[in-house]
């Protein structure tokens, strides 16, 4: 039996799980340390500055939530292990042993108070990307059975189902009727030779179906060649949440094998920032070569058709609108300015939080937070800083480009009676597209 | 007065061979430590050159974003100023350049000494600032061990004893500098066996933060 069904059938028994181990959670761990990791444990004076950049500990005060402070077991093993000075210590049993009850108490550290959103990577005086350790250290987590249930059942669904949420290809079959029956338009699928693969969220099917309707619209009035794949439609990857390589390989080889299966030379990211870091940055290295095709987000494409002249608006939206830049999107992938450029276009006020792009704050659902029904207390008091962001400029309405941030900020604003819609960004500009003349 | 004149050569000979000794097989122990660890081969398109990213970054971090100034501005400052001092006054006092001159064969202009000697007094305050703010701001002393406390004593027992041998507070003399001669050896002996490590690694922490952010097209 492959390591990936046993790891299926481990998860599905939920933890602790059978074959999971501390033993199994320290290979992991050594197996992940590298250069950087070593650098940056070197380089820590516990000067704290990270937590400042926290929501996590910024929103609570708790110094636990100071960013460095929860890689401490994996630097322990660290120090024991790789280097000569914690070597001899260890001879000299002088070394403080990771034990599995260390572990436990890690857990909530690791995945309830960390969306791996990178602010603390950005403000690093030493220059310690915080959020990369994290990111290695959730493996050990999941290989030790010291991964939340929440992500545990998102991931055991996202390989069994094909979608973290269980969706099945008939649920989203009918909503393309829905969206053929409104447009008159078809929504192209398995069409092999199309220039672009369109990958979707869960999230984004079942809490915002006019994201689909969108780019169906857009798509036909800029002429463009695209397609959906009923052999894979979901671009989120459960596997990079909870930190288990061998989850999130399997889910991104299904994109590339729909991707060339269908011939396509792009693929396109949904309105979901963690998706498009696990196939643009992640999913080569986890397959281990480059792809035939090219990953794009859905900003950067309309981007791209704005630049290229391709897209034809009218009109502009009269109220005050501000913007929220999804981590993974943003800061962790560079895509800043699209946005905007895109915003430009059809909003006739539109306002910056102060902080944005490369140092804006995170809503507090990313990473697999959301999934994480355990952190949900913790997960509305991160979202207070951003909460101090929409209040800082009142806008009349919030504009954003992830299904995970938009849910968070719908219910923050929600729980903290803000009164303030939450729209996406595509289908802001699929209501300003100019009628394309009759043939 | 012959007890100190033999300290004084002792920490001007055997100890300070001693010290340069374990300070650069240290370094050189924990270079190799953290280089052959390597770096997984990244197959991921780059949207910029590594380097290009890695560069700025070394020098980049050297100044806090805005809204990190804004937040934690007593950090920022202070940090600053004794780090400055201390380098100024290590890299530029006219002994120093002169110890500098003996072992390279070249050297630097000095700076006028009165300026050194503010330079230093401000390192002590900042050094003593900075102990202060340790142990009363909640995240520094919740994450602070012994060896945070450990290198702070030996950072400020150099500024100390160079600022009182200077100002001939301690008698006599040869005691006064042996101990800041002594203090500077035990500096160099914890930079590889201790946080003090920063002094080099932080660079290479540097190096691969704004690598792997500049070639995903992020400035970091």
């Amino acid at each position: 039996m492959s390591t990936l069904a046993i790891r299926e059938r481990t998860l599905e028994q939920g933890a602790p799980a059978q074959g999971l181990s501390l033993a199994r959670g320290l290979a992991a761990w050594r197996a992940e340390l590298d250069a950087p990791i070593a650098a940056f444990f070197s380089s820590c004076v516990h000067c704290g500055l990270c937590a400042q950049a926290c929501p996590f500990y910024v929103e609570t005060g708790d110094p636990r939530y100071t960013p460095i402070y929860k890689l401490e077991p994996l630097r322990r093993l660290w120090e024991s292990e790789f280097t000569l000075l914690g070597r001899i210590k260890s001879w000299l049993r002088l070394n403080q042993p990771v034990t599995d009850a260390l572990l436990a108490e890690w857990e909530e550290l690791l995945y309830d108070s960390c969306t791996m959103c990178g602010r603390c990577s950005m403000v690093c005086p030493v220059g310690n990307d915080i959020a990369y350790m994290i990111r290695k250290m959730r493996e050990g987590m999941v290989q030790s059975g010291h991964a939340p249930e929440g992500l545990i059942a998102a991931s055991s669904r996202a390989i069994r189902t094909g979608s973290p949420m269980g969706l099945q290809w008939k649920t989203l079959e009918v909503q393309i009727r829905h969206v053929e029956s409104s447009t008159g338009l078809q929504v192209p699928i398995d069409r092999e030779g199309a220039e672009y693969l369109v990958l979707l969220s869960s999230m984004e099917v079942i809490n915002f179906p006019e994201y689909l309707e969108a780019i169906t619209r857009i798509f036909a009035h800029a002429s463009i060649s695209w397609t959906l794949s009923t052999q894979c439609f979901e671009a989120t990857n459960a596997g990079v949440q909870i930190g288990s390589k061998d989850i999130a390989r399997t889910l991104v080889e299904r994109v590339v094998a729909a991707a060339e299966q269908l011939k396509v030379s792009k693929v396109i990211s949904p309105e979901c920032g963690h998706a498009y870091t696990a196939i643009r940055w992640e999913g080569p290295n986890l397959i281990g070569r480059s792809y035939p095709f090219k990953v794009f987000h859905i900003i950067e494409v309309l981007d791209e058709l704005r630049a290229s002249g391709r897209l034809r608006l009218e009109g502009k939206e009269t109220d005050r609108l501000s913007m929220h830049d999804p981590c993974n999107l943003a800061r962790k992938s560079g895509v800043i300015e699209q946005q905007r450029n895109l915003i430009e276009l059809i909003a006739e006020q539109f306002v910056d939080f102060e902080e944005h792009g490369r140092y804006q704050w995170c809503c507090g659902a990313g990473g697999g937070v959301s999934s994480n029904e355990r952190a949900e207390a913790l997960r509305l008091q991160a979202f207070k800083r951003k909460k101090a962001q929409i209040e800082a400029v009142a806008p009349a309405r919030m504009v954003t480009m992830c299904a995970t941030c938009r849910t968070q900020l719908e219910e923050g604003i929600e729980t903290y009676n803000l009164n303030i819609p939450v729209v996406g960004l595509t289908e802001l500009i699929a209501e300003h597209l100019v009628d394309k003349e009759p043939a | 007065m012959n007890d100190a004149m033999a300290f004084l050569l002792w920490t001007k000979g055997p100890m300070l061979n001693l010290a340069l000794g374990i300070f650069a097989l240290g370094v050189a122990v924990r270079l190799v430590e953290i280089l052959i660890l390597g770096r997984a081969k990244n197959y991921a398109e780059p949207r910029a050159p590594e380097w290009i990213g890695g560069a700025k970054a070394l020098v980049s971090r050297t100044l806090p974003d805005p809204g990190t100034f804004r937040r934690a501005p007593f950090d920022v400052l202070i940090g600053w100023l004794w780090h400055i001092g201390f380098i100024l006054v290590l890299l530029f006092f006219v002994p120093h350049v002169e110890l500098i001159r003996g072992v390279l064969g070249f050297a630097w202009p000095a700076l006028p000494t009165p300026l050194v000697d503010v330079s230093t007094a401000l390192t002590i305050l900042g050094l003593i600032a900075a102990l202060v703010h340790r142990l009363t701001h909640p995240v520094k002393r919740f994450l602070s061990t012994g060896e945070d406390y450990l290198i702070w004593a030996v950072v400020f027992m150099v500024v100390l004893t160079g600022y009182l041998s200077y100002h001939r507070l301690i008698t006599p003399y040869p005691l006064a500098l042996g101990m800041h001669i002594l203090s500077a050896e035990i500096f160099l002996i914890l930079v590889p066996l201790t946080r003090l490590s920063h002094l080099f690694t932080a660079f290479i922490a540097r190096w691969y933060t704004g690598a792997h952010f500049g070639r995903k097209g992020v400035e970091a």
